[in-house]
């Protein structure tokens, strides 16, 4: 701690220690004699699981490090709070599927902590700098998780269509940067925005802007930059894409938010349109792109494009609301993603993972349990009112409508109608369809994961009121 | 005439869109990508340099070195998975890269 202080690091202590703790268990993995496999993932579950009560508990209200180009705030801890969490329950989600398909390696959990230091760092980055640092140990990490899978030409190419267009995002992100460095002359967030409510803007600042929406679009998979999302999910393994859906995700909307709300404030009439025709794009892509998919990680793929623009609904809003209310949003996508994602990982015949949608046909009659909790999950990624994501399309649809962006919201209300329909197909499957082959018995967490998933989806509406609050002062501290 | 902060721009622009170009119309081999990426990545660091030589501030030249830093341990990167997809493919042509339709 004295030692940290000394470098002005103390408010990085988590991102300090998670590292260390992914060090050290990199080192274990390597020395030990025979299989660390399973000590490694364990060690890893518990060191992200002690970082975020770090994260929550240790520190000042707000402070920041590195000569202030590393901020923690209400926001950051809410935001990395969710991070680990995702990360977290991805690798516990992964433990049996690695077995089963003879891939179980110690670099795997490690590379998701390594990734997950990244997205902290992105989720405190005050500073284009330390933005693109953390970008890259995240994305850097990812590329290598998504071609895990050596074997399979499939898992392989996933990993370098990754590479190649997350490589060309990062380039884009970088040339905005540099064009706002040099037109404002700074590159920490505050006197960026300083520099711009005295100056105001100029060409080679807008075009800035447009190349660092542009690099942090492709992260959260926005259209016109989503190419990669659906062969990415379909080739990586299925535990993988379930973390690929959830931290990540987290993490790069977060970025998003900040970069947005805090250096640029001055000009939000210049983003602010095209946030709006991104996440038009995105929520439209999303609804329609998903009707003829037959494969259910293509799927989830084109609803998690269409869920990042109902997201950036609210971001376009460009309100405090707004920001509340995509946080509230992200916290029910989180959750829900990760519940569905169990559900993939429980369809399983004769020791074999599928992956078809119309291997859950007539899941109802086999499986109770999980066809129940499969459809309130569907039910709340449509939206459906009393379920969890009626309220995440509310906040950030009520926002808009607040910020006088009434075609936004009427367009976002059609797409979600349209999403709704291959949401439904899929419970018309399970419940009215001829019963298919009976899946294998699940797994213990797998199980658990999917029940607490649904349980969420459903429960939503009796812990709102935590969930918003928390919401609501992570937004006002980005203000 | 004497080079300004302009004719480096110009410059830095003109290698970053033949880096776009690069990946965007290459229809032959991964490599060609890399280096592609490669060249994007330096266009920014020639931009970074000459506004730190124009603000008369370090911050640009400090940036241009961590981005050579991040982009050696991206091209690393980026051979790794290519050497793997070779293997089971047994092919880098960019047209063979079609296992999912995207």
């Amino acid at each position: 701690m004295y030692f940290l202080q000394n470098y002005d690091a103390a408010a990085a202590l988590p991102e300090a220690v998670l590292a260390v703790l992914a060090m050290a268990l990199l080192m274990y993995g390597v020395f030990k004699k025979g299989d660390a496999n399973d000590h490694v993932t364990i060690g890893a579950i518990v060191s992200l699981a002690l970082v975020a009560v770090l994260v929550i508990f240790a520190g000042e209200d707000k402070s920041s490090a590195f000569g202030g180009t590393f901020i923690v705030d209400a926001f950051a801890r809410v935001m990395k709070a969710m991070a680990l969490f995702g990360s977290a329950i991805a690798i516990v989600l992964s433990a049996h599927f690695m077995k089963r398909v003879k891939m179980a390696r110690f670099e795997y959990p490690i590379l998701v902590m390594l990734a997950t230091v990244g997205m902290m760092m992105m989720i405190s980055a005050n500073d284009l700098i330390s933005l693109y640092m953390g970008l890259e140990l995240q994305s850097l990490s990812l590329y290598v998780v998504a071609a895990l899978n050596r074997d399979s030409a499939k898992s392989s190419e996933a990993g370098l269509k990754y590479f190649v267009l997350g490589a060309l995002s990062s380039g884009m992100l970088l040339y905005g940067a540099s064009l706002v460095y040099g037109f404002t002359g700074t590159t920490t967030f505050p006197q960026i925005a300083a520099a711009l409510t005295a100056g105001g803007s100029t060409l080679g600042l807008t075009f800035g802007l447009v190349f660092i929406i542009a690099g942090l679009a492709f992260k959260v998979s926005a259209v016109p930059f989503h190419m990669w999302t659906p062969d990415v999910y379909e080739g990586a393994p299925t535990p993988v894409t379930a973390f690929f859906a959830a931290a990540p995700k987290v993490a790069a909307m977060a970025l998003f938010m900040r970069v947005m709300v805090s250096p640029f404030a001055a000009v939000v009439v210049e983003w602010q349109q095209i946030l709006v025709f991104v996440s038009i794009a995105s929520m439209v892509l999303g609804a329609f792109a998903a009707i003829g998919q037959n494969s259910i990680k293509r799927l989830l793929a084109y609803s998690s494009i269409g869920h990042m623009g109902f997201a950036l609904v609210g971001l376009a809003a460009g309100s405090q609301q707004g920001i509340e209310g995509v946080i509230v949003y992200m916290m029910i996508y989180l959750i829900s993603t990760i519940g569905v994602f169990a559900c993939v990982l429980a369809m399983r015949r004769k020791g074999e993972y599928i992956e078809q949608i119309s291997d859950l046909a007539g899941l109802a009659r086999n499986h109770r349990g999980l066809a129940f909790v499969l459809s309130m999950l569907m039910f709340s990624l449509a939206g459906i009112p009393p379920l969890a994501g009626f309220f995440g399309k509310y906040f950030v649809f009520l926002a808009a409508v607040q910020a006088n962006l009434f075609a936004l919201a009427i367009i976002g209300v059609v797409a979600s109608v349209v999403g709704a329909y291959y949401y439904l197909r899929i419970v018309k499957i399970i419940y009215f369809d001829e019963p298919a082959e009976k899946f294998d018995a699940m797994d213990g967490e797998v199980k658990w994961v999917a029940y607490a998933g649904g349980a969420f989806a459903l429960l939503f509406a009796g812990f709102a009121n935590y969930l918003t609050t928390l919401a609501e002062a992570a937004a006002q501290s980005l203000y | 005439m004497t080079i300004g902060l302009s004719h480096y721009l110009t410059v830095a622009a003109i290698l970053f869109t033949i880096g776009i170009f690069g990946i965007f119309l290459n229809r032959k081999n991964v490599i060609v990508i890399m280096m592609s990426i490669e060249l994007m990545l330096l266009a920014v660091n020639i931009n970074l340099v000459a506004f730190s030589a124009a603000l008369h501030d370090l911050v640009g030249q400090v940036f241009a070195l961590l981005i050579l830093t991040v982009a050696a341990g991206e091209a690393a990167i980026g051979l790794a998975i290519l050497v793997t997809y070779f293997r089971n493919r047994g092919s880098i042509a960019v047209e063979d890269i079609n296992l999912m339709k995207g």
